[in-house]
């Protein structure tokens, strides 16, 4: 830092890309969480019919998922399937892969939700008339979103994080974006360090809504 | 009309309902007293099918409970439940607790569900705490949440599942008189009670059940005042000192 | 093997030496991490001071891709005219991401036990780290121990990011290979085979550890 001269105007130059490369970003986190909850409600339900094979392949989805780097699953979805034929974009490889991910560590955090919901609330809804779907959708998923809210949202910073991982097979995502802006100009630090300064504030806004959506429609019960 | 033919159900090797017997007329309301264990909380929940039963049957209006082609879930509009446990869903507000079957069983519109809410909620007395959530309310208030949340569906029986048993003393008189409101008006209850003088002034017929079985049956005040069964009687004394 | 699958042994020694790298510096990482975990989460439970100066450090540690700390640490380094080779600067990066998220677990442990129990301790006579010996501690590593087991499988996976600044742990070493021979799928299901055999018994181990403490 002595014999160096920080260059920032280099980095101001080519904010539009990093600010293309921040809303792909953006993207893939909210996309990869909306199919990862969706695909986690599906796992979490499967698991409770235990012994069934449909409980089986969820149980090796979460474990796979839970035990093996991101970065890993996100090789496999570019490489491997390219391997198998399927060549897919950067994009789609890192979107699925952390959808995977995603689905994996949501399935486990609604398990504990759904564990803490009593049977008499089953029996009551049961006792109305309302057929298992409508018992699920009305009743029993509510509950367990709220009370799973936080660790939801805290998988959603993980998402994120993960997304930075689109760099590693050339996606210009943030990182990616970054990366290659760099790449003209070699000033590593100063580019590296506004992508960060960008990730931070992303996250915060991220939690703000959160905060926001918790406030607005999660008030009441429990 | 409601028969119970020769029901039998036990829970793995526990026999709880040993061959049961039982016909309840339209506008009727029958206590079932007896001691824990004795199976008539049992007996009580298979008549909306909510367990299981090993033999026997159970016609509601001459509708097989039991049978697979029967459409329970279409059944148990006809039937009402409210059990011991608190069990208002605790996301929604008692106006929406009592809304949400109306609207997603019946498919009635948002805003007829929200005027019969109102409406059932007023009739049990909660008519100020519409926007209330469970969390809010006492242990009496969230039983006649249930009761109405109930009553919404627009049943023709009632079945009450010792919901009494779970509240403070001070908060049991409020909900007995929702249930002697609805004797009033007419509605068919099978009420699974501890409250022997209730059972006795707000029942046309009472069954002392003892084990898996219904010992003595007949009308309120002679099974309550004057027992014929040995069994009864020693219940009766221990219970009522 | 080469004859059906186009790697040599070769590459299978690269392999394992790459496998022997991630084991190496999750070793590391571990060591250093815990330690700085334990002396943060504890100054933290025990001075706000300490906790109101180390919490932005702790908020842009959670906050900012560990890829980007890598590039970050690397190239501050350089500009320093520091340069490290990549296992050191690796170990470095990784040993402060473990202690901020180890010292959460840790100020989360302290503060679960009863503050009641601690004063009972110094009511019978115990000095500060007498009783920290004998009461706060043990009862708090009951509850910091499944949740550090758990940050540990976190790190065996996230050593596979140190790749980016050139050292060639697994991952680094499968994607090299899968670029000169083409078999992607074996390789990765090896390095994946790799992972899950190691978190995913200790993870289990956790499971039933964090029941069992519960009761």
């Amino acid at each position: 830092m002595f014999g160096y001269s920080f260059h920032w105007r280099t980095v101001w130059q080519e904010i539009p890309q990093l600010a293309e490369g921040a809303i792909v970003t953006l993207q893939i986190a909210v996309f990869s969480m909306l199919i990862g909850i969706t695909l986690a409600v599906l796992l979490a339900v499967a698991r409770r019919n235990e012994g069934s094979i449909a409980s089986r392949l969820a149980s090796v989805w979460i474990e796979v998922a839970r035990n093996t780097p991101c970065l890993l699953q996100i090789y496999l979805a570019y490489f491997g399937l390219g391997a198998l034929g399927i060549n897919i974009s950067s994009y789609a490889a890192v979107l699925g892969a952390i959808a995977f991910n995603n689905a994996g560590y949501l399935a486990e955090i609604l398990r504990g939700g759904f564990n803490s919901i009593s049977q008499t609330q089953y029996a009551a809804a049961h006792s109305l008339g309302m057929n298992s779907f409508r018992v699920y959708s009305y009743v029993v998923l509510p509950q367990v979103f709220r009370v799973t809210f936080r660790p939801i949202m805290n998988q959603s910073m993980w998402a994120l994080l993960n997304t930075s991982l689109g760099m590693v097979i050339g996606l210009k995502e943030l990182t990616g974006a970054t990366q290659f802006a760099q790449s003209r100009s070699f000033r590593t630090f100063e580019f590296f360090l506004v992508a960060a300064a960008m990730y931070y504030v992303i996250a915060k806004i991220i939690l703000g809504l959160a905060a926001l959506v918790q406030w607005r429609f999660l008030k009441g019960g429990r | 009309m409601i028969e119970i033919k020769n029901l039998q159900k036990s829970f793995g090797q526990h026999h709880v309902i040993k061959g049961i017997d039982l016909t309840i007329d339209k506008g009727e309301v029958l206590c079932l007293i007896g001691g824990s264990g004795s199976g008539k909380s049992t007996m009580l929940q298979c008549i909306n099918g909510l367990h299981s039963i090993d033999d026997g049957k159970v016609l509601v209006d001459e509708i097989d409970v039991f049978d697979k082609a029967t459409d329970l879930n279409k059944l148990r509009e006809k039937i009402g439940i409210v059990f011991q446990q608190y069990n208002a869903f605790p996301h929604l507000s008692a106006i929406e607790n009592v809304a949400l079957s109306p609207r997603v069983v019946k498919g009635m519109k948002r805003k007829d569900t929200l005027d019969l809410a109102a409406k059932h909620l007023e009739h049990v007395g909660l008519g100020d705490k519409l926007n209330h959530y469970p969390s809010q309310l006492s242990g009496g208030q969230q039983q006649r949440l249930a009761i109405a949340r109930a009553l919404a569906m627009e049943p023709e029986y009632m079945l009450f599942d010792e919901v009494t048993s779970a509240l403070d003393p001070e908060l049991v008189g409020e909900v007995l008189d929702t249930m002697r409101m609805l004797k009033d008006e007419g509605m068919t209850m099978i009420i699974v009670t501890h409250e022997i003088p209730f059972a006795r002034e707000a029942s046309d017929r009472v069954a002392f059940f003892d084990q898996g079985k219904i010992c003595e049956i007949g009308d309120a005040r002679q099974v309550i005042n004057d027992p014929r069964e040995l069994r009864t009687r020693q219940f009766l004394e221990r219970v009522l000192h | 093997m080469s004859a059906y699958s186009g790697l040599s042994w070769s590459d299978l020694l690269f392999l394992l030496d790459g496998a022997g790298k991630t084991i190496l510096l999750t070793a590391l990482a571990t060591l250093f991490g815990t330690v700085l975990g334990i002396a943060l989460g504890w100054l933290r439970d025990s001075s706000r001071l300490v906790g109101w100066i180390v919490a932005p450090y702790v908020d842009v540690t959670r906050s900012v891709p560990l890829i980007i700390q890598f590039v970050l640490f690397n190239s501050f380094i350089a500009i320093a005219g520091y340069p490290l080779n990549p296992l050191w600067s690796g170990t470095i990066v990784l040993s402060s991401y473990m202690g901020v998220f180890t010292s959460e677990v840790v100020q989360a442990g302290l503060q679960a036990v009863r503050p009641e129990l601690r004063r009972a301790g110094r009511s019978l006579g115990m000095g500060y780290w007498t009783e920290m010996r004998y009461v706060t501690a043990p009862l708090a590593l009951r509850v910091v121990f499944p949740s550090w087991i758990g940050l540990v499988i976190g790190l065996t996976k996230d050593s596979a990011l140190v790749g980016v600044i050139g050292y060639i742990e697994l991952l680094r070493a499968s994607q090299i290979l899968i670029n000169r021979t083409n078999e992607a799928i074996l390789i990765l299901l090896g390095a994946g085979l790799f992972y899950f055999i190691i978190c995913y018994p200790i993870s289990r181990y956790s499971q039933t550890l964090e029941r069992k403490l519960k009761q």
